[in-house]
């Protein structure tokens, strides 16, 4: 499975989104990393250009309630339906539906293990109803 | 989602869908498609260009300004970044693009295309069906391919098998010219940069680089001094790359790697060839059987 592994806005945290990427590598994925700052437009064009199946994004800075839902809209009006979009970082519980409601399927927190989130890709690439553009609101829960 | 036959998505990446490109690609990646079966005899025409070298000698870095000057002049340009599959999980880190910039100038952007490519099965350094894919690209408006390849050692020259011009990078304090002949590259190199030229030991490596170049005959491959921090001498380099010709003499060499490289796109593409991994692995098989078993096409 090809899967991009995102840093969206002026967040230098890292560490998280390195662990997960590696991870899922060991998982036998092919994880495309995109580095750090980059913003929705550049991450849905690099999910496009990398035919990637699913995107992870991460953000430790307090930005994702707007960040993560411009690029769920952004990877619809490409017509990248089909991709499957979880999040992790710090994202309080309160924040959670909103993002759901925007079409990403599942959120990791700290202390997530690495194989919950392999058994999550495991999970949402057999359903067809896990891409972006699914109405259905499957969401992950573990 | 984009569906149907192949035809179809070449029509629509040839008209400039990056998405029909990056799902052709895939295509090929996965051994659904080859470049013969899209093209047939009319092979697509262009040029490639593998810049290849140990790690973190600046190829990424030295790429983003390349890419950045081509596009700013109105030509495009696509990049397969090729890093190494895991042997133990099959899965892999691809992480070239952290150090390219990503221009938000849409204008740039679209002339730029970068794909992370997986070595997957193949044990030389790039995976067997890259030819194909370069082919992919031409044939879909992106004439000029580079090739990153990672890496230092024997396994490298099999981008020659490929790409029409090798590119080496080197850095400072590499050890002595007689490090980087080993690597056998040298020899098939059309243009040598050293890279980090800002650093202490820069000057010294180019010489003796140099002085090896020269013992191999007359018309040695350039060596040239730079910086793809700075900017020192990166116009040059750029400039040198633009005008590229292919030193007389690597024929043999490259036609060795092409062979290689047919013959393990054969063994890797072999159906039962997980199964035959196993086999040598709990010493059922002994490889030199196993190779009969593929040769013979059973």
């Amino acid at each position: 499975m090809r899967i991009v592994v995102a840093k969206p806005g002026l967040d230098g945290h890292d560490r998280g989104a390195k662990v997960v990427a590696r991870a899922l590598r060991d998982a036998g994925h092919e994880v495309i990393y995109t580095g750090l700052r980059r913003t929705p437009a550049q991450i849905v064009a690099t999910v496009r250009d990398e035919d990637a199946r699913f995107l992870g994004l991460s953000s430790l800075s307090g930005a994702h309630g707007h960040l993560f839902p411009t690029i769920c809209q952004l990877l619809r009006d490409e017509g990248l339906d089909d991709v499957v979009v979880f999040g992790g970082g710090i994202i309080p519980d309160a924040d959670r539906p909103a993002l759901y409601d925007a079409g990403m399927r599942a959120i990791f927190g700290p202390g997530t293990s690495t194989e919950t989130i392999s058994a999550f890709v495991a999970e949402a690439s057999g359903r067809d109803d896990s891409g972006v553009g699914a109405s259905g609101g499957w969401v992950w829960e573990a | 989602m984009t569906k149907g036959a192949p035809s179809d998505r070449l029509s629509a990446a040839r008209a400039g869908s990056r998405r029909d490109l990056a799902r052709l690609l895939t295509d090929v990646e996965d051994g659904r498609l080859s470049a013969s079966d899209l093209f047939e005899a009319d092979r697509p025409l262009g040029r490639s260009i593998a810049i290849t070298g140990p790690p973190g000698v600046g190829k990424s870095c030295f790429i983003d300004h390349l890419l950045r000057a081509h596009a700013s002049e109105g030509e495009p340009i696509a990049l397969l970044a090729v890093d190494p599959s895991s042997a133990l999980s099959g899965g892999a880190l691809l992480g070239d693009r952290i150090r390219l910039s990503s221009p938000d100038d849409e204008a740039l952007s679209e002339r730029i295309y970068v794909r992370s490519i997986a070595t997957r099965r193949s044990s030389g350094s790039i995976p067997s069906v890259l030819g194909d894919l370069v082919q992919v690209l031409h044939g879909c408006g992106w004439p000029l391919v580079i090739i990153e390849t990672v890496g230092a050692g024997q396994s490298e020259v099999r981008c020659a098998a490929v790409a029409d011009r090798i590119v080496l990078m080197e850095g400072p304090a590499r050890g002595d010219g007689v490090q980087a002949e080993k690597a056998g590259l040298l020899e098939l190199a059309d243009l040598v940069l050293v890279n980090k030229a800002d650093l202490e030991g820069a000057e010294r490596h180019a010489a003796e680089l140099r002085e090896s170049l020269a013992l191999d005959g007359p018309d040695p491959a350039d060596v040239l001094l730079m910086s793809a921090q700075t900017g020192l001498g990166l116009s040059e380099a750029l400039t040198a790359l633009r005008t590229l010709e292919a030193r007389p003499g690597s024929e043999r060499a490259r036609a060795r790697e092409r062979l290689a490289n047919a013959a393990e796109a054969r063994l890797v593409g072999h159906e039962d060839y997980e199964d035959i991994l196993a086999r040598i692995a709990n010493g059922t098989l002994a490889p030199e059987d196993a190779v009969e078993v593929i040769w013979r096409g059973e």
